[in-house]
């Protein structure tokens, strides 16, 4: 499934609860190019409608979420 | 960050409760990962999350009382409800630990380097008797209720906490 999506850099935000998940996300995006991906995996139940909130409001795409047992995997994809 | 204007939130950190600045810092650095510009301006109690480690503020009798009273830093800060005689910080401390939660002083350095403005109310620092020396050097300026409003003005809302 995952194979089909390009990932810049992939995130280990394991075991992290709010606002960490969101906050690594923020900071790690500006190491990408606009156009790219980070592969982010959470498993704070938390972040499924933090990252998308934080997405909204930076301006930035959530392009596909899964979940692989406890893990929450985001492709969050920058946009500016 | 972004060339086109940021959005402000502007926070008022009246208390000097370990939950509640947990929740204003935890805020603040949501909102700074969000690209958003945001002020927090500590005033009376809440003064306790500028201070630097291990410094005894007061000059005047009731100043110094003041200043055993409010005793010491962000760390020594105890939560609103249980607080039990520094017992209650203790257990919070450790039941946040176990759940990989930070600490205040992590999350304040967290707010510092995601770009969180800080700011010390002049007057309850006068009326505290805490001069600028003894905060962090973090803290941007010393300010007055006007600076507070000017910022409130521009900024999308205003906190109290």
């Amino acid at each position: 499934m995952s194979e089909e999506i390009k990932v810049d850099l992939e995130l280990d935000l394991k075991g992290l609860l709010c606002p960490l998940p969101m906050v690594k996300v923020s900071q790690n995006i500006k190491n990408i190019p606009v156009g790219g991906i980070i592969k982010a995996t959470a498993t704070d139940p938390g972040s499924l409608a933090d990252i998308p909130s934080w997405a909204r409001t930076t301006g930035n795409e959530v392009v596909k979420t899964e979940k692989e047992g406890k893990d929450i995997i985001f492709y969050v994809k920058r946009l500016k | 960050m972004s060339e086109e204007k940021r959005r402000e939130l502007t926070m008022v950190v009246f208390s000097g409760d370990m939950d509640k600045l947990m929740a204003a810092f935890l805020i603040a650095t949501g909102a700074a990962a969000s690209d958003m510009e945001v002020t927090m301006f500590f005033t009376f109690y809440g003064l306790r999350a500028l201070k630097k480690k291990n410094v005894r503020t007061g000059k005047s009798f009731f100043g110094k009382m003041m200043g055993m009273m409010e005793g010491g830093d962000i760390s020594k800060a105890s939560p609103s409800k249980y607080s039990m005689g520094g017992m209650g910080r203790w257990i919070f401390n450790k039941m946040m630990g176990a759940k990989n939660v930070q600490s205040l002083e992590e999350l304040r350095k967290m707010a510092i380097d995601l770009g969180v403005n800080l700011y010390g109310c002049q007057m309850t620092m006068d009326v505290f008797e805490i001069p600028r020396e003894k905060m962090i050097d973090e803290v941007k300026d010393v300010v007055g209720v006007a600076f507070m409003l000017e910022h409130s003005k521009d900024s999308f809302s205003t906190l109290f906490i």
